[in-house]
């Protein structure tokens, strides 16, 4: 059988605190990830690449349009 | 793959991509069986339950500590060795080191109210951690209010660099002004710790050591993508014009 | 004369003619201390009680507030690129325009304290107590505050940033500042032990303040 717990309420509440915290964190960072892979495709849609990212093609186009 | 490898951020992209799924999932075993722990672990004879507090009190305290331990180490890399990583770990660091000091300060008080009766006492302890936190959100806030993240990185750097001096300076100062102001200590942490207790503490806190290092990982790889973001952004603005 | 002594006289000279905002910190001091009594009410025996607790908040918020012109009037004229380029070491040009500082801005502080000391009945022990302890203390407060002043000119930043940042750090100067102080009361530590912590720290202020503000004002040429 088990006894009651003293101070139950505050046990509970710091674990469900501790559970926000880490949660929230999880969600910054998985929010985040989302948004900016979300906005590197978006940008490599419109054909913009990291210069060392892409190939010597891709650089020669680079350079074509520094030029440009 | 050796170490110097992980300095390129394509690599440590490439190894992030990889690692944060088995360091996640090992980080959820290690907390389902620390919890376990924590739960079986007998109360203390003078707190009584109360003590599983401390399962999360003490290891969000030392995280709380080693993220800006973390931070040192990084900003040493950005002033030293002009770095681009060190300034992305040292970003990624200091908002999970802020959660954990937080975390520290909520679940300290919320022992404090069934041990003190009250949920604030200006305890050397939860003192010293309350200005921690201070120190985290100045960092936080340095590092958003500057957008261009090269300049920001290296004032962050001076300002962690400075904390880290400080620190151990604050700790000592407020330790002393505490049994300046109450003679007898409050301490939270009962004057031995019993192998019963200390096993499930130790277990929790590897816990969050993982916890720590997903995170880190995480969020460097958010920070890595950011950044060429706001390349090829630039490259986009500059070319258009 | 030397650079550093010519860079001392002008900072000064700088700050005590019109539109140099010396003596403001002085008046703020003044105003901070006189609003007390208002807040928490005019029993002299708490007023002598908190006295030193209070002139040594007052003196942290005067000389961080006028911590924020350190550098930025000399980023903005652009004699500090100069000062970047110069000869003498930025560390040591840092030290002196901070020692500048503290002349024209700390030192009115520390003289005006007993008779503002006075307002709040401390009797001739405390106030000397109270003189000493800010004589010694005030120097770290801008040797401190100084890091934060370079920060936020090297981000075009400032205000209430460098508030956020300096603030905590000068938690230790804070505790021995008041506990000395303080010493006269019964139950206080010994006027000896936190006074000699105070110098300590202050020493080592001196020390971490010019070369942490050198290194933040040398992104300023990069």
């Amino acid at each position: 059988m088990m006894a009651a717990i003293d101070h139950l309420p505050f046990i509970v509440g710091s674990y469900a605190a501790a559970f926000v915290v880490i949660a929230a964190l999880v969600a910054w960072v998985t929010i985040d990830f989302r948004a900016q892979r979300r906005a590197l495709a978006d940008l490599e849609m419109h054909g913009l690449t990291r210069r060392s990212a892409g190939g010597p093609a891709q650089r020669s186009i680079e350079g074509a349009k520094e030029k440009a | 793959m050796a170490l110097g490898d992980l300095a390129n951020p394509s690599r440590f992209l490439a190894f992030a991509n990889r690692a944060i799924p088995w360091l996640g999932g090992l980080t959820v075993i290690v907390f389902a069986f620390g919890l376990n722990q924590a739960m079986l672990a007998p109360n203390d004879y003078q707190q009584g339950a109360t003590v599983k507090i401390m399962y999360l009190h003490v290891p969000s305290a030392w995280l709380s500590m080693m993220a800006w331990a973390v931070m040192t180490v990084a900003a040493l890399g950005t002033l030293v060795w002009r770095h681009p990583l060190a300034d992305v770990a040292a970003k990624a660091a200091a908002p999970i080191g802020g959660a954990f000091a937080l975390l520290c300060l909520i679940t300290g008080s919320l022992w404090g109210r069934p041990e003190w009766g009250t949920y604030w006492v200006w305890d050397a302890r939860l003192t010293s951690e309350l200005v921690l936190f201070l120190l985290y959100l100045g960092v936080v806030a340095l590092w958003r209010t500057v957008e261009d993240p090269a300049r920001a990185a290296r004032a962050a750097a001076i300002l962690t660099l400075v904390g880290a001096i400080d620190l151990p300076i604050i700790k000592f100062s407020v330790d002393w002004w505490n049994t300046l102001h109450q003679g007898a200590s409050f301490g939270l942490e009962g004057s031995t710790i019993y192998p019963t207790i200390l096993f499930p503490l130790l277990i929790m806190a590897a816990a969050f050591m993982l916890l720590f290092a997903t995170l880190q990982l995480a969020a460097m790889r958010n920070e890595i993508l950011r950044r060429r973001v706001r390349t090829l952004r630039l490259m986009r603005a500059r070319t258009a014009s | 004369m030397t650079p550093l002594g010519a860079l001392l006289i002008r900072d000064m000279r700088i700050s005590v003619r019109v539109g140099g905002g010396a003596l403001i910190g002085v008046l703020f001091f003044l105003v901070v201390v006189a609003l007390m009594p208002f807040a928490i009410g005019p029993n002299l025996l708490l007023l002598k009680r908190i006295g030193p607790a209070i002139l040594w908040l007052a003196a942290l918020l005067a000389s961080l507030l006028a911590l924020d012109r350190l550098f930025a009037a000399d980023h903005d004229d652009g004699s500090l690129d100069l000062l970047l380029m110069g000869r003498a070491p930025l560390e040591l040009v840092v030290a002196t325009k901070a020692l500048a500082h503290w002349l024209t801005t700390g030192l009115p502080l520390v003289i005006a304290a007993p008779v503002i000391g006075l307002l709040l009945n401390l009797d001739a022990a405390d106030d000397a107590a109270l003189v000493l302890t800010l004589l010694v203390g005030t120097p770290a407060l801008t040797f401190i505050g100084m890091v934060g002043a370079a920060i936020a000119v090297a981000l075009r930043r400032g205000g209430l940033l460098l508030a956020v940042l300096v603030l905590p750090l000068t938690v230790p100067v804070l505790i021995f500042g008041v506990a000395a102080a303080q010493s006269a009361f019964a139950g206080a530590a010994p006027f000896g032990t936190a006074f000699t912590i105070l110098c300590a720290l202050t020493l080592a202020s001196l020390v971490v303040g010019p070369f942490a503000a050198a290194a933040a004002l040398r992104q300023e040429i990069e």
